[in-house]
């Protein structure tokens, strides 16, 4: 059966490892940005992929 | 809270692939949203699709980047792989719980009724390989003579683009139909197994095939946004045991990279409270027993 309701609640804290992620990969998406690839992205993204659509 | 998932499952859907000019145009989306990334697993090449494919993108780049290299351009993917790893480090696989579209096609089949079946464990390995092989390595090393490298998870596997715009693009332009061989052949069997093993497993092309998925199950243990088990609550009846359609065994694996925090668990297994969702270590929302009802596994 269930223990805790006589027990002091464990205090949580704000785990800081998310945000570290985070911002390491927004830094990466900014690097990214920085060398123009999103247009090259836009660029494929904007024509039938044959090879994705399994016809190429 | 089961229904606000569904509602947000197709919510994405339909912003995924917004574009319903198709019929008329005959071809894809050609805006600026696709810029976007997607952030679950919907080909670009769907007709009806505003936004980009992370997983294709990057097969793109990937193939591409010798080419690009000799023309002083610097395209390693960074932007994609930067876009995917913050929605990884803000909610992991809650992506494919809550915003797959694909993930969501599987959900809808698995309510067929018929005789269900577990998937083995040592399966879900599978989509690490198919991330690690047909996503990076392949179209990077095996390149034809002019150095460009083939989008080898989308051209011989990905049963999404098969459904999403293999199909439809082959209905819209009766002129590509000559080109169909053994190549689609193999992709629309390969789509029919999933899509018929989706009809008696839960989400077996999640938990066995899908890159995106291997990707975001990386972050099991750092995203943001994730389940919490209170160890002191739990009494190990194993009833969340039961209701995961991930096959995850929560009391003894809480940070398992295949839960897609469907919440199953927390609102329709777990009757003493030990299961929350947390935001960065804060919890965020208790069982939610007036929309599901407990202790039903």
């Amino acid at each position: 059966m269930s223990q805790t309701s006589h027990e002091p609640r464990k205090k949580r804290t704000l785990r800081k490892a998310p945000f570290v992620v985070i911002t390491a990969f927004l830094l990466l998406w900014l690097i990214g940005v920085a060398t123009g690839e999103p247009a090259r992205v836009l660029e494929q993204a904007l024509q039938v992929c044959l090879s994705c659509i399994g016809i190429g | 809270m089961e229904a606000a998932r569904k509602w947000i499952q197709v919510i994405v859907a339909i912003l995924t692939n917004g574009s319903w000019s198709f019929p008329f145009t005959k071809t894809l989306y050609q805006g600026p949203l696709k810029v976007i990334c997607a952030p679950g697993l919907n080909c670009y090449s769907c007709p009806a699709a505003t936004t980009y494919c992370p997983m294709g993108s990057i097969q793109q780049l990937l193939g591409g980047l010798r080419f690009a290299l000799e023309n002083g351009q610097y395209y390693f993917g960074f932007s994609v792989l930067g876009s995917i790893g913050v929605l990884g480090g803000l909610f992991g696989r809650m992506i494919c719980g809550w915003a797959c579209p694909f993930g969501f096609i599987q959900e809808l089949l698995h309510k067929i009724p018929s005789r269900k079946f577990r998937i083995p464990r040592m399966l879900s390995h599978g989509k690490y390989l198919f991330l690690l092989l047909f996503v990076v390595v392949l179209p990077l090393v095996l390149v034809d003579e002019f150095g460009s490298g083939s989008p080898w998870f989308c051209k011989f596997v990905c049963p999404a683009g098969t459904l999403e715009a293999g199909i439809p693009m082959l209905l819209l332009q009766p002129n590509l139909r000559s080109t169909i061989g053994l190549l689609f052949l193999n992709k629309f069997v390969i789509m029919l197994l999933f899509l018929t093993w989706a009809v008696f497993s839960s989400r077996p092309f999640c938990r066995t095939a899908c890159p995106l998925g291997a990707f975001y199950a990386l972050f099991s243990k750092v995203r943001l946004i994730k389940l919490h088990l209170d160890e002191a609550k739990c009494t190990n009846c194993k009833a969340c045991h039961h209701v995961c359609p991930m096959g995850v065994k929560f009391n003894e694996s809480p940070n398992d990279p295949e839960c897609i925090t469907c919440l199953a668990c927390m609102n329709k297994a777990c009757q003493f409270d030990a299961i929350s969702l947390e935001i960065g270590g804060i919890p965020l929302a208790v069982p939610d027993r007036g929309l599901s009802p407990a202790g039903k596994p």
